[in-house]
């Protein structure tokens, strides 16, 4: 089987590697690469870089050029902008005392790959320097819930509310109710508030919505999720992660065809294009080899560089793609250690369960028990393992 | 080193025009005074740090590269220093190439460099990058012998170093003779070529061929001596050949060799079902064995040993292999002892297992011969 699997692989990708050794171009009009859009966006990211550099101490601009730069790397799914971006901080970071803004904006950075730790060091430094800042506390609340450290999520959202806004600070409340039994108070927070703050940003609102949906969806209602995943998809620009959560709704309910229309199309963000060969593999589309291979190559690239950060989808990958539950398994675990969201814990559930090692979900089935975290999903298959190990 | 492989496949192959963290490719290697390599760094970020992209269209062209040449190469070589044996060698950059990695196409710096002496250690120190981009990262391949080592280079690991390039072992002795010899174990271990072979001799090494048919043969010492014969023949023989292909005195086309052992073991098996050799068997085994040795040499010399090296090696993975063939004849022997004593051995596993095994060789035979893909895939 591993043979099979390995010869198979490399026959899918040896048209890639018969040219892969170095040329020398023969003409001057051979067109080598096509570099990201040189449009506005662009147009202004070079002008604040040149006001940098001749004025490196201005901080609005870096400011500015930072979040340009987060913003464009989460449009595109292009990390090289956040590696832009960081390097654009280093020198408000290295300061003796470090700009709290500087601190939260890195705290981001280090959040969206993964380096919870010191994203939370950052985050504390800050809020040393600026006790009140609502957003330092918005984000250590949402680093905390996704370490499953729901106690502390709740005391972050609540020094939160304080110059945050109603809709902001209540859907950040939501995040540990719906993790620690009180889904049902979750549930009615949200809509409460969701109807009485039409006026509040639309990100907010976009981003209160798919939590509803989310909450809706443990609770094993799907119709009352996929209203309100409508609701959330109705606002111009979905966020990536309202994407991956409405595709991963769509697969449970095998509605498979839908998956594909969603997702056509976005092949750059891993998450994305998982679900979209997930899909693709359950309709025995023709794209689905290609999608695979390409999802291998970067898992591939991200592991030479030592990354981590994508554990989570890779364990999926090898769960649901690749058909090899112990490398899921392996995946899932060390993704354990880092985020705990019921995601987290059903694809580490799942994984146990593929690979006959019900013994090995133990850490996730006492999580379940000690948190109380209700989800129809993980619940299910927490019985039938925990009935096993 | 497979895995390796199949990496760089994996992340060559140009399906996918993925967006990814920004990485260069760096690998060397390492003999005796001298280093040579190549660096593989994207045009999108050496346009990001030294706006190739003259006129501004967002498409890069050979022509606007080739105009950069000496800049890229300059700006390269600025970010990455050498020293070896703690004395700075400088890298000089040869003419730029082009190749397509996962996320698009990278220039390619051909590097060189002279040492004052024998490089024993180096150092090198990697800055490319990192004030422009903190999530860049430097993957390093060095080569050095039959050793090869990786290292990724990030803002905060700037500066890596290695003992024992070129000539010393970086590994000791006992820790080499294990790694050879597990290689050896394993070699023969999916080498079924070799076993099914060596089987197909010992099949009927409890029987006696008389005018009726076979027969069992009376006392275990017989069929012990057999086997011990046909097994030292054996080994004795790719041992040789074995030998004589990675020391390099001998050299045959692999594909003939492949297809010659795969016949060796159609024949020996069709020897079951229709005897015509049936007696001294070890020279039979002696005969084919210095084909099977030109084979098992195959792993070795895709090692690329360096001289020095090699005779420890051959010497360790040879032991692998007489080990995982014993500990294969040891689990084999008893049940073929115990067995033959059965009226339906000849049948079953004489005529039937045999014939197996001749399908499956002959299957190997077409494969090997006309270079075709019948089962392998």
């Amino acid at each position: 089987m591993k043979c099979v699997l390995f010869i198979s692989c490399y026959l899918l990708v040896s048209p890639g590697f018969v040219d892969a050794s170095p040329y020398l171009p023969q003409s001057d009009a051979e067109l080598l690469e096509t570099l990201p859009a040189r449009d506005e966006t662009d147009r202004r990211m070079r002008d604040l870089q040149s006001q940098i550099r001749n004025r490196p101490n201005d901080w609005q601009a870096v400011q500015r050029l930072t979040t340009l730069l987060i913003e464009r790397g989460r449009a595109t799914s292009d990390p090289r902008y956040f590696g832009y971006a960081e390097a654009n901080l280093q020198p408000w970071l290295n300061a003796a005392t470090p700009h709290p803004q500087a601190l939260i904006l890195h705290a981001t950075l280090l959040q969206n790959r993964h380096a919870f730790a010191p994203a939370l060091q950052a985050l504390d430094q800050a809020l040393a320097l600026q006790p009140r800042s609502g957003l330092a506390w918005l984000s250590k609340a949402a680093i905390q819930q996704v370490q499953g450290n729901f106690t502390g999520a709740w005391q972050s959202c609540l020094a939160a509310r304080r110059g945050t806004p109603t809709l902001t600070a209540n859907a950040c409340l939501a995040a540990p109710l719906s993790m620690t039994g009180r889904l049902k108070e979750a549930q009615g927070l949200l809509q409460q508030t969701l109807a009485g703050e039409a006026e509040a940003p639309v990100a907010d609102r976009q981003w209160a919505w798919t939590m509803l949906a989310e909450i809706d969806e443990r609770l094993g209602d799907p119709a009352a999720a996929e209203v309100a995943y409508r609701q959330a998809l109705a606002f111009p620009q979905a966020s990536a992660y309202l994407l991956s959560t409405y595709a991963d709704f769509l697969l449970q309910q095998q509605r498979y065809p839908e998956v594909i229309d969603l997702l056509k199309g976005e092949t750059r963000a891993d998450g994305l294009l998982l679900r979209l060969a997930l899909a693709e593999r359950r309709l025995q589309r023709a794209e689905a080899s290609e999608h695979v291979q390409a999802l291998q190559a970067r898992f591939a690239a991200g592991r030479l560089r030592g990354e981590t950060s994508h554990q989570a989808e890779e364990a999926r990958f090898y769960l649901e793609l690749a058909g090899n539950p112990a490398e899921a398994l392996r995946l899932a675990e060390a993704n354990w250690a880092v985020q705990r969201e019921p995601r987290d814990a059903l694809i580490f559930l799942q994984a146990a369960k593929a690979a006959a090692a019900p013994a090995r979900a133990a850490p996730v089935l006492r999580f379940i028990a000690e948190s109380g975290v209700q989800d129809t999903r993980l619940q299910a298959l927490a019985n039938t393992l925990g009935a096993r190990s | 080193m497979i895995r390796i492989l199949l990496l760089v496949m994996l992340v060559t192959g140009q399906a996918a025009h993925a967006h990814k963290s920004s990485d260069s490719y760096l690998q060397l290697h390492a003999q005796d005074d001298s280093l040579r390599g190549r660096w593989d760094i994207a045009l999108r970020d050496l346009d990001y740090a030294l706006g190739l992209d003259r006129n501004g269209d967002g498409r890069l062209t050979w022509g606007e590269v080739r105009a950069a040449a000496e800049t890229i190469k300059a700006y390269a070589l600025a970010h990455l220093a050498l020293a070896a044996n703690d004395t700075a060698c400088p890298l000089q950059a040869g003419d730029l190439l082009i190749d397509q990695h996962s996320d698009g196409r990278y220039a390619v710096v051909p590097l060189s460099a002279r040492c004052p002496k024998p490089v024993h250690s180096l150092s090198l120190d990697y800055s490319l990058f990192f004030d422009l981009d903190r999530q860049h990262r430097g993957l390093l391949t060095l080569q050095s012998g039959d050793a090869q080592q990786t290292a990724i280079f990030s803002p905060e690991v700037r500066q890596q170093h290695w003992n024992g390039i070129s000539g010393e072992p970086a590994a000791g002795a006992w820790t080499r003779l294990q790694d050879f010899a597990r290689e050896g174990v394993w070699h023969i271990w999916i080498g079924y070529d070799h076993l099914l072979f060596l089987l197909s001799l010992l099949l009927p090494a409890a029987l006696i061929r008389e005018s009726e048919g076979w027969q069992p043969k009376t006392g275990f010492k017989t069929t012990l001596g057999e086997v011990v014969a046909v097994v030292s023949a054996f080994t004795l023989a790719h041992s040789l050949t074995l030998s004589l292909a990675v020391l390099q005195i001998v050299s045959l086309p692999s594909r003939w060799v492949e297809a010659a052992i795969a016949a060796s073991v159609l024949l020996a098996a069709l020897n079951n079902i229709v005897p015509c050799v049936t007696h001294r068997k070890y020279w039979v085994a002696f005969g084919f064995g210095l084909i099977h040795g030109l084979g098992i040499a195959s792993v070795l010399l895709d090692m690329q040993l360096s001289p020095q090296n090699i005779v420890w090696a051959l010497f360790s993975f040879n032991l692998g292999v007489e080990l995982g063939q014993l500990a294969v004849v040891a689990a084999v022997l008893p049940l073929i002892g115990y067995f033959s004593r059965y009226r339906y051995y000849p049948a079953v596993a004489m005529h039937a297992g045999s014939a197996a095994i001749a399908g499956l060789a002959l299957i190997w035979l077409a494969e090997r011969s006309l270079d075709i893909n019948l089962i392998s895939g």
